[in-house]
């Protein structure tokens, strides 16, 4: 394998670079990636980079002394067009075909919006630029805050944007946010982090519409329930897509995601994909952990030429919001039972585990670290020998 | 100088945090002492939360490693080392030296 093309330069897209790199790939190595930066990362986005306590210096991935043993050609600020159907080409928007041996498929995903005319003072966040556009827009001064969708990126908007003292609304259509992911006892915990702040939390009703004139700027929320909330500023959080449409003509199987197996090896051999794009083994998941775990086994796969390794792992995520540090690990089903183990939901502190036949399936941390991270060991110990 | 706790109150395996500034996280790997910045020098995350195994730290929030015995990171996310400050025990008692205020340079 002469050339490899890792298309997307964000984290999945960078971890790819270093693995190939690390293990003994010593050939032409050329880096794709539709933004103008280089490899950021994105979690402090909707956090210490909205609030103003990170800048954009400190939110780099690779140090210029890492991008200079990289050794690879950046083309940065250009989209990836086309994969062709043998997989052994990628054209770029600008018009110009790489060839190539092998591909890393790392393009991520892009926030869904709501349809609708374009109004300003409505934003998504999955970008650096998204986030510096969202910043800018509550420079002014406290500002009504309408956050249209109660996941992680909802919840965290939120609690960065009433730290910066606006004055916030999270609504949500399901009955409680991270409800699939936490199940009802827990998301009503943490669902309770909101009002403890000071926002106000609308759930079990969807967005019927945006106002604002065409061309102008928003002006409120119209909620499906017939209510109106007054805005300033919307921030939309609902989901993405995976960035799969410029493989539409490679013949690739897609399926929410580019389908792979469970080394993240594409129906191409020499393709493999990573990250947010990435259905490996029949899950997509949108984890900065999975997206630099991915990379490894995807590398060793590619370079071999065939699927040697397998992607196992127990599903981990963390998000911070309103002071607090809630982590997760593990695979929980809806029928699972939740006990908490150690401190209390009422402090807003706790360990809780999710168990199936006396088995624990997940374990769930609101500001406990370090029981956190035993738990979650002895989860990833536990399911090493199973088989899946 | 900076107090630390009693030796007995440091159990192998176990760690604490001093709220200095920055925070400094004091471990005791298998009988040894050692103390290093409390912050991951990849993200806001306190290391004395970490996992310790032999004399390696891992970071709560994103697995990065760090060797106690040298501050050094021993794998990705992180690149860059934190500090490690020199430990004495004097009458059963643990003090760390800062490596900034006496120049002990880490």
């Amino acid at each position: 394998m002469r050339t490899v093309t890792v298309v997307g330069a964000s984290l999945a897209g960078l971890y790819a670079a270093r693995a190939l790199r690390s293990q003994g790939f010593d050939g032409r190595l050329v880096i794709v990636g539709d933004e103008c930066h280089r490899p950021y990362d994105r979690p402090p986005l909707s956090k210490d980079f909205l609030r103003g306590t990170t800048g954009q210096d400190g939110l780099a991935l690779a140090d210029a002394e890492e991008v200079a043993e990289l050794d690879a050609e950046w083309l940065l600020g250009t989209r990836a067009a086309a994969l062709d159907a043998g997989g052994r080409s990628v054209t770029l928007e600008n018009g110009r075909s790489l060839a190539t041996d092998g591909v890393v498929i790392a393009t991520g995903a892009t926030p869904r919006r709501l349809p609708g005319p374009e109004l300003a003072g409505v934003h998504t966040l999955r970008s650096l630029d998204d986030a510096q556009a969202l910043r800018d827009d509550l420079a002014g001064g406290p500002v009504r805050v309408v956050v249209i969708g109660g996941g992680f990126i909802g919840a965290e908007v939120a609690s960065s944007c009433a730290a910066l003292g606006h004055d916030v609304t999270v609504v949500e259509a399901a009955p409680l946010p991270l409800l699939p992911q936490l199940g009802e006892e827990m998301a009503g915990v943490c669902a309770k982090l909101h009002g403890d702040h000071g926002v106000t939390l609308v759930t079990g009703t969807g967005v019927a519409a945006l106002r604002g004139e065409s061309g102008g700027r928003v002006t409120g929320v119209e909620l499906a329930d017939g209510r109106v909330l007054p805005a300033d500023t919307v921030v939309v959080g609902i989901g993405v897509r995976p960035n799969t449409d410029w493989l539409a003509g490679s013949g690739l199987p897609l399926d929410d995601g580019v389908v792979c197996d469970a080394g993240c090896v594409t129906a191409l051999p020499h393709v493999v994909a990573v990250g947010d794009v990435a259905r490996v083994d029949g899950s997509r998941t949108e984890h900065w952990t999975s997206a630099t775990e991915q990379a490894a086994t995807a590398v060793h796969n590619l370079l071999a030429g065939e699927t040697l390794l397998a992607h196992r792992t127990v599903p981990y995520f963390w998000s911070d919001q309103y002071g607090v540090r809630i982590q997760f690990a593990g695979r929980r089903l809806p029928t699972d039972t939740v006990r908490v183990l150690d401190g209390s939901p009422e402090d807003r502190s706790f360990l809780a585990t999710y168990e199936r036949d006396g088995r624990t399936t997940a374990v769930l941390a609101l500001n406990r670290p370090r029981p956190f991270m035993k738990a979650r060991r002895e989860l990833m110990r536990s399911a090493q020998p199973v088989a899946s | 100088m900076i107090p630390v706790c009693h030796l007995d109150d440091l159990p192998a395996g176990e760690s604490v945090r001093i709220d200095t500034a920055p925070p400094i996280a004091v471990f005791n790997a298998d009988g040894e002492i050692y103390a290093i910045d409390d912050t991951c020098t990849h993200q806001d995350a306190s290391l004395a939360d970490g996992w310790l195994e032999g004399c390696l730290v891992e970071c709560p929030l994103h697995a990065a490693s760090f060797d106690l015995r040298t501050g050094m990171p021993t794998c990705l996310p992180a690149r860059r080392a934190v500090r490690t400050h020199s430990v004495t025990v004097e009458n059963g008692m643990i003090y760390v030296h800062h490596a900034a205020e006496e120049g002990n340079a880490a």
